[in-house]
């Protein structure tokens, strides 16, 4: 076991189909449409749940169920039924995202001071203007935490796809296995690791760029 | 002018919220509608901004139904205020009080410059603009909630106990701001308290709701402190209520004697009254049975606009004067 592959220059070229870095690009390019996907059907779903009540009942067992499910089981069904491809792939890393996305968007309406709600609307704003100018802006940290640990998830099981015979860092993994070249397995275990610790540093800045200083547990202002 | 007629709230379960509610709310007056909890002055306070609506009855504005103006736009030209302000905690201060003038369409620089002169209106300097409402006290956001509610100069306020999470030193300087507020704007207010006392201090017009959403007794405070409709009201504005009636009569006419009477008065080189307390002819006789009392010789000391000493009031010219008053209004 060392560490050979992963500092051999040749395997860093950019311009090498299955080198490093165009792994980490297809690697980022299923996450980026798995956290897409999985936020347009999670998040409206959860903040409507959030802020009318009904179906609480899904959001909260959607979250636990959909954790429980295992996406190597789920990928290989889909491939089953929907033949090889990108959209399987899709499919098993976008349920991977619903869970933590819908139960945070949920948590993060029913959270809200109902007070500044109701002062919102006092005021004379429209739902959708208390919607998008007081309620969002206010569930913005609890949402974003979700987002994140979706985020770090996908990004260590979109490993999967070399499974089933698409590209990202879990070729190092499954073909370094293939011909007992542990220096690659190690590889791509320690760049899908900086990879997320990476992104989830990424996302910790957006989220301090997103989010309102007001809204920290101890704002310091600038007086 | 805010006008309830025959207006019925049942909430789903069948509570009777508010029980066949007629008011007549008085343009450019601070009507305050007070009683225990679960009175309904809360809800029917709800009615005029639409965030409740009446099972029966109509509430009108000027003559117009709320009922059938735009929800948005009815409640943009009436300043909403809350218990706890309600702030926005994700704005700035300054961001705050801009809310509804940018709901109004106003560029959001002409905004803030305007809030940035209402914040100073409430008593808040420029400095406290940048800051968020978690870094500031309860009075502090009290004050930014009425700024805020003040910030499209609307006709008319309603304010749901507007004073009541801050402690009472915070609420006292609140009271004074706000008398001295309204006496420049001469907005039409309906505000909401369970406080009797502050009801009769803030109040022009006092309105008592009794359990079940009934109306006790409507009236201007002087009037229900002297002439309580029944028990229940008598019992509601409290014991000594017949000492805070005094609050309403002036010193004007109080007769005084001369200071030569009490021969050991100090004097400061101005003519300034030590070691006692004073009033003035326009001060209330609350004030001055209040001084007559806690001062050891049972004197109360009249002085002018300058506070220069120019008479004395004993215990018993106090008494003398309300017996005499009392014989002439039977």
């Amino acid at each position: 076991m060392n560490l050979s592959y992963l500092f051999d220059a040749a395997h860093w070229d950019p311009t090498l189909s299955g080198g490093i870095p165009q792994l980490i690009l297809s690697h980022l390019g299923y996450v980026a449409l798995a956290l897409l996907i999985g936020t347009v059907i999670a998040l409206p779903a959860g903040l409507y749940i959030g802020h009318t009540g009904r179906g609480s009942f899904l959001a909260i067992n959607a979250g636990n169920a959909g954790r429980s499910l295992p996406t190597l089981g789920l990928l290989m069904l889909m491939v089953t039924l929907l033949g090889l491809g990108l959209t399987p792939v899709l499919i098993a890393l976008s349920v991977l995202v619903i869970p933590p996305v819908l139960t945070s968007a949920y948590a993060g309406m029913r959270s809200l001071d109902q007070r500044v709600v109701d002062a919102a609307r006092g005021m004379g704003m429209r739902p959708w203007q208390v919607l998008t100018r007081v309620e969002l802006p206010m569930a913005l940290p609890v949402l974003m935490s979700g987002f994140r640990s979706a985020a770090l998830q996908v990004v260590a099981t979109a490993t999967v796809a070399a499974a089933v015979g698409l590209s990202g860092l879990g070729r190092l993994l499954i073909d370094g296995l293939a011909v007992n070249d542990y220096s690659r397995v190690l590889a791509g275990a320690i760049v899908v690791a900086v990879l997320a610790v990476g992104l989830d540093l990424l996302l910790a800045l957006v989220q301090r760029w997103v989010v309102s200083p007001g809204l920290n547990p101890s704002p310091k202002g600038p007086s | 002018m805010i006008t309830f007629e025959d207006v019925v709230k049942v909430y789903p379960g069948g509570s009777t919220a508010v029980d066949h509610l007629s008011l007549e709310l008085p343009t450019g007056k601070t009507t305050v509608l007070v009683g225990p909890s679960g009175c309904g002055k809360t809800t029917s306070l709800r009615m005029i901004n639409r965030m409740v609506r009446p099972t029966s009855g109509r509430v009108l504005i000027d003559g117009r139904d709320v009922a059938e103006q735009d929800e948005a736009l009815l409640r943009r030209g009436i300043g909403y205020v809350i218990q706890h302000a309600g702030l926005f905690p994700h704005r700035t201060v300054l961001d705050n009080v801009a809310t509804v003038p940018m709901l109004l369409g106003r560029t959001r620089k002409q905004a803030r410059t305007d809030a940035l002169g209402l914040l100073e209106r409430v008593g808040l300097s420029a400095e406290f603009a940048k800051r968020y409402p978690a870094q500031l006290s309860g009075g502090q956001q009290q004050r930014v909630g009425v700024a805020r509610a003040l910030a499209a100069d609307p006709p008319i306020m309603v304010m749901d106990e507007p004073f009541s999470a801050v402690d009472p030193v915070v609420r006292e300087g609140l009271h004074r701001e706000f008398l001295r507020l309204q006496k420049d704007l001469g907005k039409t207010i309906a505000m909401v308290t369970h406080d009797i006392d502050e009801a009769i201090k803030l109040g022009d017009v006092v309105a008592i709701f009794r359990q079940g959403g009934r109306l006790a007794q409507v009236g201007t405070p002087r009037e229900v402190l002297a002439n309580p409709a029944d028990d229940f009201v008598a019992e509601f504005v409290g014991r000594d209520r017949g000492l805070r009636s005094l609050s309403f009569e002036s010193a004007a006419d109080l007769p005084v004697r001369p200071l030569s009477e009490v021969g050991d008065l100090e004097l400061d080189d101005a003519g300034r009254p030590v070691g006692y307390g004073s009033f003035t002819r326009a001060d209330s006789l609350r004030l001055v049975t209040d001084l007559a009392i806690i001062s050891p010789a049972g004197i109360a000391v009249r002085v002018d606009a300058e506070g220069v000493a120019d008479g004395i009031v004993r215990h018993h010219d106090l008494v003398d004067h309300l017996a005499a008053r009392r014989r002439e209004q039977p």
